[in-house]
């Protein structure tokens, strides 16, 4: 009896300093789930849980409680919601949030609180540069991604006389800079509110303009009221409309419809990807929610992945950041869009592929992957990133 | 060029149209009963959440309109009965707080009958594209804006103009108390006109669902240009409102189109592209800044 209670106090002398296994994962999921914005954080989440799901609500082999929140697109409301988790629920992983003014307003308080954040969308290249941090890992790109290979491929295909539609905050002028970089032609930039809904005054300016093609980044609810509008104004006819594959993607799709057929989008996931995991997570993802998953979803999805690889890595030792930092680089676990590895910054490495939009087997409009635009690409701002 | 501006003046008109519809009911409401209301935008948004769900059920647009129209005047008029006769009497800051107090509790009923995400509510098929206009394409649909707009317009000032109703709301406007010594039933005459303007309301939110979106909180950015539009055109006033609308909307959206084009000319792509857009934000609240400079009273105003 003695024995055991010297032991036990043993034990309990020696766990303050040595990392013991915790006994469940909390996750603070935090994403913007109401508003114009909000079909791209329910994805995230659908995407997110159903992985959960698919591990028996485990993370790791731990237990998983995923704690979430609606961040309602306001930077205000994101830091509140994100101290919550970080300081009340003492969280282990912090993911979701998909507007990139957002992850820049509650990165430093993650950061300094030593929780790993894995961002499931924003990718802004602040934090791919100079601000980044070994706390961050993003599980989709970096914001300038799919708009280069946008952008190489209108080039490519000859145009020169281009516009360029995107709201004014950090992730439009991320795409900007994303497209010029590979596009050489003119473009002439017409910057949006971000939330605007009504684009009349943008539309008619376009008409002006008279470009051959028009490239827009505008998500969610934001894209599918321009192309509804662009189409209604017949600009159609005469302007080949292009997009990163956030603005072409099944959530849009699914609101706008026929119009959208035939209109070209980059991406570095498709549901029609043939490998098994990818089989797997569109069925799965189908079954439970009655609707094809968007790249968003497949991001969440990819998200609790990498979590539950690194946590099992790690013995669910949380504490051990260093150990834990290693697994999350290490990235043990398929991802759905086949191969990616993390940049020493903690951006993907990925191919970028180039989809059009049509009808499937059964008759409905949705993505079809074309072929590479580019392969194994990195970002352009991982020479600034010195990791600490 | 021309052809910018025509359009552009057109979608000035659209909009400025929609606002009317808003600005009309405010200003009738604040100009007799000297009310804040500031629900008015909540029953726009109460419009046109109804006007989707009729719609949806029905598989009409027109259907979806006209139910959200009735449905929404029905809710205004019982509104005024039961919460709203009660504040009158009290001051204005005790008006703002009661129906801020109505905008939250009207966005969370919505929020928990039809929850968080955008409701989807298309236009009719047959207006989903565009028609030849003076040479160029312009959307069917905003030209049945337009269209419904103006003949909203006309019935109201025929109403408010040449009626017996339309005189004791004119009469009320001017003054209340004089009003009511001559024997005109004010109280029922002020559920008559509330439950009116929120049918307006609805009007204008189930024709501007299409083209935005249908959404919790939808009322609260779009009620601010209503009350500007009726602080510029003088309180109390249809004639007032109907002008303050058209000016707001045409400087703002030919501000939106024109500005970024201007200083192009002298000023680097960029930084034109950046600052057009801001500048045509703040230029309704400039245009309202000097009409009050020089008609403290604002254009018409019913009240000497």
């Amino acid at each position: 009896m003695r024995l055991t209670a010297l032991a036990a106090s043993l034990l309990l002398a020696t766990s303050a300093h040595v990392a013991h296994a915790a006994d469940k994962v909390k996750v603070g999921f935090l994403s913007t789930l109401s508003g114009p914005g909000a079909g791209l954080g329910v994805d995230i989440r659908d995407g997110f849980n159903l992985a959960v799901k698919q591990l028996n609500g485990k993370l790791g082999n731990l237990p998983a409680e995923v704690l979430i929140a609606d961040d309602q697109q306001k930077p205000d409301v994101a830091k509140a919601e994100a101290e919550k988790f970080l300081k009340k629920e003492k969280v282990d992983f912090m993911t979701g949030i998909v507007f990139s003014n957002l992850m820049l307003a509650v990165g430093p308080q993650v950061f300094d609180s030593k929780t790993f954040f894995i961002s499931a969308n924003a990718g802004p290249s602040q934090l791919a540069g100079e601000q980044c941090s070994p706390y961050f890992f993003n599980v989709a790109w970096q914001n300038d991604n799919l708009h280069e290979a946008m952008g190489k491929h209108v080039q490519d295909k000859g145009f020169r006389n281009v516009v360029i539609v995107t709201p004014n905050y950090p992730g439009g002028k991320d795409a900007v800079t994303g497209f010029k970089r590979y596009y050489q032609g003119k473009a002439e930039e017409i910057y949006t509110k971000l939330g605007q809904l009504d684009y009349a005054a943008e539309l008619a300016q376009i008409r002006a303009l008279k470009p051959d093609a028009l490239f827009f980044f505008l998500p969610g609810g934001m894209g599918i009221n321009f192309v509804k509008q662009f189409v209604g104004a017949g600009l159609s006819k005469d302007i080949q409309l292009f997009a990163p594959g956030f603005s072409a993607d099944e959530d849009v799709i699914k609101a706008v419809g026929a119009p959208m057929l035939g209109m070209f989008n980059s991406s570095h996931w498709a549901h029609d990807f043939d490998n098994a995991e990818n089989k797997r997570f569109v069925a799965a993802f189908e079954k439970e929610y009655g609707r094809l998953p968007s790249l968003y979803a497949s991001q969440g999805y990819d998200a609790a992945l990498l979590i539950d690889a690194a946590v099992r890595d790690v013995k669910g030792k949380l504490d051990d950041k260093a150990a834990l930092q290693k697994a999350l680089e290490a990235k043990r676990f398929k991802s759905v869009r086949g191969d990616f590895r993390f940049n020493s910054n903690h951006y993907p490495v990925q191919n970028y592929v180039l989809r059009v939009i049509g009808k499937d087997a059964q008759g409905r409009v949705t993505n079809k992957t074309m072929g590479t635009i580019f392969a194994n690409h990195a970002d352009a701002y991982v020479s600034q990133c010195k990791m600490k | 060029m021309t052809q910018l501006i025509l359009e552009q003046a057109l979608n000035g008109l659209q909009f400025g149209l929609m606002l009317f519809l808003l600005a009309a009911g405010l200003t009738l409401v604040f100009g007799i009963m000297d009310m804040i209301n500031l629900a008015h935008g909540s029953l726009y948004m109460v419009g046109a959440y109804l006007a989707a769900a009729a719609a949806a059920a029905s598989g009409s647009f027109v259907v979806g309109v006209l139910a959200a129209v009735a449905g929404t005047a029905a809710v205004g008029a019982l509104l005024e009965v039961t919460v709203l006769r009660r504040l009158y009497a009290r001051d204005h800051l005790a008006q703002v707080l009661a129906t801020f107090a109505l905008i939250l509790i009207a966005n969370e009923a919505v929020r928990w009958v039809w929850g968080d995400q955008p409701v989807l509510l298309n236009a009719p098929e047959a207006l989903a594209g565009p028609v030849e206009v003076a040479g160029f394409s312009y959307p069917a649909y905003r030209l049945l804006i337009i269209a419904v707009g103006v003949a909203v317009a006309l019935l109201l000032y025929v109403v408010v103009a040449k009626t017996r109703v339309g005189m004791w709301v004119r009469a009320g406007a001017s003054n209340r108390e004089m009003t009511e010594a001559l024997g005109v039933n004010v109280r029922r005459l002020f559920t008559l006109v509330f439950a009116a303007g929120a049918g307006l309301c609805a009007l204008a939110g189930a024709l501007l669902g299409p083209l935005l979106a249908v959404q919790v909180g939808m009322g609260e950015s779009i009620l601010i240009l209503a009350f500007v539009v009726i602080v510029i055109g003088g309180i109390g006033s249809i004639r007032g409102a109907l002008v303050g609308s058209l000016l707001v909307g045409v400087v703002d959206t030919l501000g939106r189109a024109l500005l970024p084009w201007l200083l192009r000319g002298f000023l680097p792509a960029e930084t034109a592209s950046t600052l057009g857009p801001a500048l045509a934000a703040i230029l309704i609240y400039l245009l309202m800044a000097a009409i009050l400079f020089w008609k403290p009273a604002g254009l018409f105003p019913a009240r000497g």
